[in-house]
């Protein structure tokens, strides 16, 4: 029997506490076989019987894009959704840095157990070794399968593969495309995709949404989706569904995501039945470009390179309205380089984040509203030459003077942290399946391999692991070892979930308020940024709670959203994802609030150590924490987290 | 600043669609043309009236979702900028701006600046890109490629499809867009083996899509944000020669 939980005195119940959960795909025994003793002992589908089988992918990004064309070359037929009016548009385009592997071309020391060891570590520990090691095994495939696709990663002279470092490792393992390698790696799996789609083995349908998913006896078989031009619901069916549908950040309105990129498949999904696993870990990037006005519609992040040479500063007196140039140097705070003398401003993403954060809390923040610090390239420009960061930078300072017309070369650039990335993700076992049999999920849309906090060049990484070689075996042997009957649309659950959809559509456009869908986005997105953004607080996440039920009922009371149904009408798409972030962002400050420590990218201002670090408390909290919904409370599900390789160890930067 | 945007309203395909004209008040320089476009949709929603329909996505200028030809240009007046890194700024208190879509036979419109560019796909998968199968890759290192192919593969391959380049020309031709990745692919070691099919089919593809010709215009190049040279579709057309006497 579940039991109740009360927080504290006065505390209503937010949760119960249901049953541990285990993963039970992953082989034990040795760590490097696993993969490889999993793959041995799957389920075959013999080739010619691949083409009765019909799988559904939703997405179209790394993850989606990579499975599409990979199932589709192996026999599959493939119906691929997404919402844009491409399958190239896919927000992982926007990706700058590079892509991780464990090539070891620099005879650097590096192999797959260190980017294994690196990755847990990283992840602060919330992470399962066997998925984590996976992933370090499969780096290296996927730079051979990408170079063989024409992608074009920087070169040598020698035209051998160039790696730099990032992201705090000591190895030089990351390969790049300038700053565009996930829009490189994305149009090698567009092009795969767009193939398959040309040789009519997958079935795309572009600028269309999956609104609802269709479980039948227990497995997904199928989804039901908007085409946005026509406004006409269908549902499709087939014998397994994969989300490849992203995360979850804009939640918080505000953040470094594509303005289209939203939670509505993974929350119908865990509405379906499919248990959310730590959505308090969301990542927020140190070097952003501020916001400039109450306008703002997202936030636009520079590569954190900038950090090997900028130097991170704000003025020592609050409210100091000086011009940089004004402000001497006696009078300047290199707060980085003052509290971590060793690592200065290349500390980790999160603690970068963080002191900015204090910095502006405290009154000394720069720019509009006094969200900023200033990243200044001024000895970088005096120690090498302005041709020599040109050289390095130029295109970011180029997109820094696009956006905010000032000159990084003349006035030092005013950068602020937002959210970036989110590890949470709908639960997943070894082999990507979720807790609903027959539904799959791939790349950011599931949790499984980042624990607390996700490395640099680590996301490219694991979207085209999971969809290029982790998934189509593991979905083979689903449909190889399941005996899935026939599903015909006339099934009572397509129609009931069809009358769902409908009828909610419908209710969003009856309502005819006074208040724009944007307007709550915007509210919901402040609220969860104070009380669930850098710092959390168990008095600011209860104040979160408490409003976050009241905003969504005023939502469904005064939304208006013009037009109908029956054609293109983005006022109702974004509706429709609002009144999901509603319900989801209170599961977040849910997980967030039940998680008294702290980890990785989920702070929590109580459990840190006298030095302001994220103090874990292993004791109580090594699990990934899978939420299950019941239209009430959610019951919290625990997977304890075992270390067999990887000791537990407290991160130190300082 | 207070701006007149004079605005292409369009229902549907079939509808005739017309300029409609909107007075802004108080837009900040610092806001970007979509954002800008934002609080005016804020505005008809609260008014009762159906806000402007356009496609948007990263707004980084990466993904290529974005665009609209602003005061006749494609994408605006600043060079290698997309819609939604154009910020106010470039313009002045008073102005009056037209905002209509991408303008070619082979892109009808769909609403409001929102057009069909689905033949960009269709041309990208009758032959743009390099058949290998997941899992049959070589090791990466086994094939070493020249610093500076590998360099001008990479120009080629910044193209974000977004189709200023085809509403731009006066042909309405999309052959900035096909020689690009063509460019990219063919130059390749990788690519070689599809080298005269690729450029073949995807030269078919774009005429059956009704995309024009070339005629050496060059407006493409300068509206294309992603700087693709002209001398790209020089080298299309030498591929496609050198593909035709091979075959």
């Amino acid at each position: 029997m579940p039991e109740t939980t009360s927080l504290g005195s006065g505390g209503s119940a937010y949760w119960t506490v249901g049953d541990d959960i285990a993963d039970t795909a992953a082989p034990d025994g040795p760590i490097e076989t696993r993969w490889d003793r999993r793959k041995f002992s799957a389920k075959l589908v013999n080739p010619a019987n691949r083409r009765k089988h019909t799988v559904i992918v939703v997405g179209t990004g790394l993850a989606g894009g990579a499975a599409g064309a990979t199932l589709a070359e192996q026999g599959y037929n493939v119906i691929q959704f997404c919402f844009q009016d491409s399958p190239r548009r896919a927000h992982s385009i926007a990706a700058q840095g590079g892509i991780n592997a464990a090539k070891n071309y620099r005879n650097d020391g590096d192999s797959v157990y260190r980017l294994f060891y690196d990755t847990v570590k990283g992840g602060d520990f919330r992470a399962r070794e066997s998925n984590v090691y996976r992933l370090a095994q499969i780096s290296t495939q996927i730079i051979d399968q990408c170079v063989a696709q024409g992608v074009p990663f920087a070169r040598e002279y020698s035209g051998l593969l160039d790696t730099r470092s990032f992201g705090g490792v000591q190895v030089q393992r990351t390969f790049y495309a300038r700053g565009q390698t996930g829009q490189q790696l994305l149009i090698g799996a567009y092009q795969a995709l767009s193939r398959q789609i040309d040789a009519g083995a997958v079935e795309m349908h572009p600028r269309t949404e999956m609104l609802d998913l269709i479980v039948i006896d227990g497995r997904a078989r199928g989804i039901v989706a908007r085409d946005l031009v026509t406004g006409k619901i269908t549902p499709y069916l087939a014998d397994a569904v994969v989300l490849a549908t992203g995360g979850y950040g804009n939640v918080f309105f505000l953040s470094t995501n594509a303005k289209g990129s939203n939670t509505t498949a993974t929350w119908r999904a865990h509405r379906r039945g499919a248990l959310f696993a730590n959505p308090c870990y969301t990542q927020i990037h140190p070097t952003c470009i501020p916001r400039s006005g109450e306008y703002q519609g997202k936030l636009t992040l520079m590569s954190e390179s900038l950090r090997n040479d900028g130097r991170i500063w704000v003025p020592k007196q609050k409210g100091d309205t000086r011009s940089p140039d004004q402000i001497p140097e006696a009078e300047r705070d290199y707060y980085l380089e003052r509290i971590y003398p060793a690592f200065g401003n290349l500390v980790p993403r999160d603690i970068a984040s963080r002191a900015a954060k204090y910095q502006c809390d405290d009154g000394r923040g720069v720019g509009p509203g006094g969200l900023g610090v200033y990243l200044d390239f001024a000895d970088a420009i005096k120690r090498m030459g302005e041709d020599k960061v040109r050289e390095k930078y130029g295109n970011l300072f180029e997109m820094y003077e696009r956006i905010t017309g000032e000159d990084p070369y003349k006035v030092p650039m005013r950068i602020y942290p937002a959210v970036h990335y989110t590890m949470g993700g709908l639960w997943v076992d070894y082999d990507l399946q979720s807790s609903i049999p027959g539904l799959f999920v791939v790349g950011e849309a599931n949790f499984s391999d980042h624990g607390a906090n996700r490395l640099g060049a680590s996301a490219l990484m694991q979207g085209l692991a999971d969809g290029y070689f982790v998934l189509p075996p593991m979905l083979g042997n689903y449909i190889a070892s399941t005996k899935l009957g026939s599903v015909s649309l006339d099934d009572p659950a397509v129609t009931s979930v069809i009358g769902e959809v409908t009828g909610r559509l419908g209710r969003l456009l009856e309502i005819n308020g006074d208040r724009t869908p944007d307007s709550f986005h915007r509210e919901l997105g402040e609220l969860i940024w104070d009380e669930c953004g850098m710092g959390r607080t168990e008095a600011g996440l209860r104040k979160a709670l408490a409003r976050i039920p009241e905003l969504r009922e005023e939502f469904w009371r005064r939304v208006k959203v013009p037009g109908d149904s029956g054609e293109l009408n983005q006022s109702l798409e974004k509706a429709n994802r609002i009144a999901d972030f509603l319900e989801f962002g209170e599961l977040l400050c849910i997980d967030a609030l039940h998680r008294a420590e702290s980890c990785g990218g989920h702070f929590r201002e109580e459990s840190q150590t006298p030095d302001g670090e994220a103090l874990r408390d292993d004791e109580h909290f090594a699990y990934a924490a899978a939420w299950e919904y019941t239209g009430g409370a959610p019951v919290l599900h625990r997977e304890p987290l075992q270390f067999d390789y990887v000791h537990l160890a407290q991160r130190n930067y300082s | 600043m207070n701006l007149t945007l004079r605005i292409w309203r369009q229902r549907g395909p079939e509808d005739r669609g017309a300029m409609v004209t909107y007075e802004l008040a108080d837009v900040s320089p610092d806001m970007s043309f979509l954002e800008m476009l934002d609080v005016l949709n804020e505005r008809l929603i609260l008014e009762g009236e159906d806000p402007v329909a356009f496609d948007h996505d990263c707004r980084e200028g990466i993904c290529g979702m974005c665009g609209m030809v602003i005061n006749g240009q494609a994408h605006g007046p600043r060079d290698r900028t997309t819609t939604c890194q154009l910020h106010m700024r470039e313009f002045a208190d008073g102005d009056v701006i037209d905002v209509e879509p991408w303008r070619a036979a082979a892109f009808p419109v769909m609403r409001d600046l929102v057009v069909d560019r689905s033949g960009f796909d269709r041309i990208i998968g009758s032959g743009g890109y390099i058949s290998v199968v997941t899992g049959s890759a070589p090791e990466a290192h086994s094939t070493p490629v020249p610093k500076p192919i590998a360099d001008a593969a990479f120009d080629n391959a910044t193209c974000i499809g977004c189709g200023a380049c085809v509403a731009a020309c006066p042909n309405g031709s999309a052959m900035l867009f096909t020689s690009a990745k063509v460019t990219h692919l063919n130059l390749l070691p990788q690519g070689a083996p599809e080298r005269e099919s690729r450029v073949r089919d995807m030269v078919a593809q774009m005429d059956e899509e009704g995309f024009g010709g070339c005629t050496n215009t060059g407006e493409c190049t300068v509206a294309c944000p992603k700087g693709i040279p002209l001398t790209s579709i020089g080298n299309l057309n030498r591929e496609y020669l050198r593909a035709l006497t091979k075959r």
